[in-house]
C-alpha cells in the first residue's frame, strides 16, 4: 500500500476518534439552556467527522482514478521512495536540535541557546570552519535580539535564569 | 471611487507606508530568491513583525510588498539558476534559464521585471474596477450566503487541485476545518477537543500552523536532498551584464503582456487557481498563439515565453486579492495567511471593509502600484548584488531558515510549547508532502473553519434549523455549485475513460 493510502487510513481512524468525541462525549456537558439551540458545539464537528470518514475512504479505496501517466519525478523533486538516498540522519538531528532549542530557550536564555543552535545546526550539516561560523552565529544572534527587543519591543529573556532577568 | 483613491493616496504616501513597501519588496526579493522559501513561508515569517506594527494598513502594505518581492525574487533564481524558489515561477525558468545560458541573463531579468510590472499594474487597475463592484453585491449577502460561499471556495480549491488530487485536497481541507475546532471558540465559550491541555485552550495558533505547513517542510527537504534548490547548471551564468532589450523585442512583447495581464488576473480571482496555474496556462496559450519560428523558439529562450508567465503570475497575485478584500474569503494559501494576519489585527476583511475602513482598502490597492514601481526601479538595478545571496553556502543558510521559522512561531505567542507544536506539525506536514498531499487547502480550511462554523450557526439559529438552505435560493444555488465543483472532475475523468474504452472496443 502506498504512503498516501496509509495516511488516508490514519485519517479515517482519526476522524472516527474525533467523531466519537463529538457524538458521545460532548453533549452531556451541555448546559440545559443551550440544548434548545438548533446548533450545539458538537454539531459542526459531527458533520466534519462524517465527511472526513467519507472522503478518507474515497482516497483510501482509490475510488478517484489517479493519473498514472505522470512522468517520473525529477532528481530535485522530493520522493519518499528514495528516502534512503537522502540525508535522513541530518534531518532527524536538526529536528532534535529544534526540540532541544524549544526546551532550552527559557532556562538558558535567548543569546546562549540561539548561538548554540546556529553553530550546532551548521555543524550537523557538515560545516567545520568554526572560526567563521561561531562569530557569524554570535553576531546574528545579537542582531536579531536587538531587533526583536528594541525595535519590535517584544521581550526575550537574553540571559540564563540564574542571572536574574 | 475617486474619493477612495484620494484616501488611499493619502494613506499610502505617508513616509511610514512608503518605507513599508520598499522594505517589504526588498525583504521579499531577498528571501524569495532563496531556494525552498516560497511567498507563504516568507509572509508567515514576517507576520509577527507586521502585527507589532499595530497599524493594519501598514501591516497589509508590508505583507503585500513581501508577496510581490517574493514572486520577483523567485523569478530571479528561476532565470539565473533554473531553481525556482516558488511554484508560480517554474514556468519562468522554461525560457528564462535558456536565455541566461546564452549570456542574456541581464536582458532576461529586465524582461521579467518589466512584464511583472505591467502584469501587476494592469492587475491593480482591474482590481480597482472589480473589487468595489463585487463588494456592493456582497453587501447583500447574509450569513447563510456567506456559509455557502465559503463552502464553494473550499470546494473550488479542492476541485482545482488537479487530476487524482481532488480527494486528497478535500481531505486536507477537512483536516484544516477539524483543527480549527480545537480550543475555546468565541461561539460557545466552552473548550472543545483540548484533551485537557492548557496550551490548546486558545486553539492552535495559525502562524505556528503556517510555519509548520510551509517553511519547515521546505527547509527539511533542502536538508534531505541537497540537489534540490542547488544550481542545476554546470557552471550556470551568474554574470549579469547588459540589462537592456531592443525596441523590436519590446514591440513583440506588448500583445503578450496585454493578453496575459487580463487572463492572469481573472485566473487569480478564482479560488484555488492562483499564480501557478496562471503562469503555466499563460505560457501554454502564448505558445499556441505564436506562429512558425517564434513557436519553435519557446523553451529555447523565447522573449514571449518569458514575458507570458511573468505577466500572468503577477496579475494573478493581484487578482487573488479580490476575493480576500471583498468577501473576506482567501482563494490561495498566501491570501489565507494575509487574512490570518488581518484577523490578528482586528480587521475583518469583507464587503464592509471598503465602507468601514476605506483607508485600509484603498491604501493596499495604491500600495500595489508603488510596490510594482519599487520592484522595477529599485530592485532591478540591485539584482546583481542581491543575487550574491544565492552563493551563501547551505550549511549557513539552513540553520538560519530553521531559526527564523522558530522565531516566527515564538514571537507571536511567547510560549516555548508553541515551538514543540511547530516541530510536531512540521514533521506531519513533511510526511504529508512526501505522500503528495497538498497543504494549502489545510491552511485555508483552518483559517476559514471558525468563520464557516460561525456563519453556519448564525443561519441555523435564524431559521431554527436547516431551512435556510431551501428558503434562500442563492444559498441553495451556491451549495449546488460546490457539489458540482467537487464531483465534476471525477465525472469527467470517468467519461473520458469510458470514451477511451469505447475506442478500444471499436478496434
Amino acid at each position: 500500500m502506498a504512503l498516501d493510502r496509509w495516511i488516508a487510513l490514519i485519517f479515517v481512524l482519526f476522524c472516527c476518534v474525533y467523531g466519537y468525541a463529538a457524538f458521545f462525549t460532548m453533549d452531556q456537558l451541555l448546559p440545559p439552556f443551550m440544548q434548545r439551540n438548533p446548533v450545539w458545539p458538537s454539531t459542526f464537528p459531527k458533520v466534519l467527522a462524517v465527511l472526513g470518514v467519507i472522503v478518507g475512504l474515497v482516497v483510501l479505496l482509490g475510488l478517484e482514478k489517479t493519473d498514472d501517466s505522470a512522468a517520473s519525478p525529477s532528481a530535485t523533486e522530493i520522493n519518499y521512495r528514495r528516502l534512503h538516498e537522502y540525508k535522513l540522519g541530518q534531518a532527524l538531528m536538526l529536528l532534535a536540535l529544534m526540540v532541544l532549542y524549544a526546551l532550552m530557550l527559557r532556562p538558558a536564555g535567548f543569546l546562549i541557546s540561539t548561538t548554540v543552535f546556529l553553530t550546532a545546526g551548521s555543524a550537523i550539516l557538515g560545516e567545520r570552519k568554526f572560526h567563521v561560523m561561531i562569530p557569524v552565529a554570535v553576531f546574528a544572534t545579537g542582531f536579531v535580539w536587538y531587533l526583536v527587543q528594541e525595535v519590535l519591543g517584544i521581550f526575550l529573556r537574553p540571559f540564563p535564569f540564574f542571572m536574574g532577568m | 471611487m475617486l474619493e477612495g483613491i484620494m484616501i488611499g493616496l493619502e494613506a499610502a504616501f505617508s513616509v511610514q507606508n512608503i518605507l513599508m513597501v520598499v522594505f517589504g519588496c526588498l525583504i521579499g526579493t531577498f528571501i524569495g530568491m532563496l531556494p525552498g522559501l516560497g511567498p507563504m513561508s516568507i509572509i508567515a515569517i514576517m507576520i509577527p513583525v507586521a502585527i507589532t506594527l499595530g497599524d493594519p494598513a501598514a501591516a497589509l502594505i508590508l505583507l503585500a510588498g513581501v508577496y510581490y518581492g517574493a514572486i520577483f525574487g523567485g523569478s530571479t533564481s528561476s532565470i539565473l539558476l533554473n531553481a525556482p524558489g516558488v511554484a508560480g515561477t517554474v514556468a519562468t525558468s522554461f525560457d528564462g534559464y535558456p536565455m541566461a545560458r546564452k549570456g542574456q541573463a541581464g536582458k532576461a531579468l529586465t524582461i521579467a521585471a518589466v512584464s511583472s510590472f505591467a502584469g501587476g499594474t494592469i492587475g491593480a487597475i482591474l482590481l480597482m474596477i472589480f473589487a468595489p463592484a463585487l463588494s456592493s453585491v456582497a453587501l447583500l449577502f447574509h450569513s447563510a450566503e456567506y456559509f455557502a460561499l465559503m463552502v464553494v471556495g473550499l470546494s473550488a480549491i479542492a476541485a482545482f487541485a488537479g487530476t487524482g488530487q481532488v480527494g486528497k485536497a478535500l481531505m486536507m481541507t477537512l483536516l484544516g476545518l477539524i483543527l480549527a475546532t480545537v480550543g475555546e471558540g468565541a461561539l460557545f465559550s466552552m473548550p472543545r477537543f483540548t484533551m485537557g491541555m492548557m496550551d490548546l485552550q486558545s486553539g492552535i495558533s495559525f502562524i505556528t500552523l503556517a510555519m509548520a505547513m510551509f517553511a519547515l517542510p521546505e527547509a527539511l527537504f533542502l536538508v534531505l536532498n541537497p540537489a534540490r534548490g542547488a544550481s542545476n547548471a554546470e557552471g550556470g551564468s551568474n554574470k549579469i551584464t547588459n540589462l537592456r532589450f531592443s525596441r523590436a523585442e519590446g514591440r513583440a512583447m506588448m500583445p503578450v503582456i496585454g493578453r496575459q495581464s487580463i487572463q492572469g488576473f481573472f485566473i487569480g480571482v478564482l479560488p484555488g487557481a492562483g499564480a501557478t496555474i496562471a503562469s503555466f496556462l499563460g505560457y501554454a496559450v502564448e505558445r499556441n498563439l505564436a506562429k512558425g519560428e517564434e513557436q519553435a523558439e519557446f523553451g529555447k529562450g523565447s522573449i514571449k515565453g518569458l514575458a507570458a508567465p511573468e505577466t500572468a503570475n503577477n496579475a494573478a497575485c493581484t487578482g487573488s486579492f479580490v476575493p480576500l478584500l471583498t468577501l473576506g474569503i482567501p482563494g490561495s494559501g498566501t491570501t489565507a495567511i494575509l487574512l490570518g494576519a488581518l484577523i490578528a489585527l482586528n480587521v475583518t476583511p469583507g464587503p464592509r471593509l471598503m465602507t468601514d475602513t476605506p483607508e485600509i482598502f484603498w491604501a493596499v490597492i495604491i500600495s500595489m502600484f508603488i510596490g510594482n514601481l519599487v520592484l522595477l526601479v529599485l530592485n532591478l538595478p540591485l539584482i546583481p548584488y542581491i543575487a550574491k545571496i544565492l552563493s551563501i553556502p547551505r550549511n549557513y543558510l539552513i540553520p538560519f531558515i530553521l531559526f527564523f521559522t522558530l522565531m516566527g512561531a515564538y514571537i507571536g505567542q511567547n510560549n516555548a510549547t508553541e515551538l514543540l507544536i511547530l516541530v510536531g506539525f512540521g514533521v506531519v506536514a513533511t510526511i504529508l508532502r512526501f505522500a503528495d498531499y497538498p497543504l494549502a487547502p489545510l491552511l485555508i480550511g483552518f483559517i476559514l473553519g471558525t468563520m464557516l462554523e460561525d456563519n453556519f450557526a448564525r443561519s441555523m439559529q435564524l431559521y431554527q434549523g436547516l431551512g435556510f438552505i431551501l428558503e434562500r435560493p442563492m444559498t441553495l444555488g451556491l451549495l449546488v455549485l460546490a457539489m458540482v465543483l467537487v464531483l465534476l472532475p471525477s465525472f469527467r475523468a470517468r467519461r473520458a475513460r469510458k470514451r477511451a474504452e469505447g475506442v478500444a472496443d471499436g478496434d
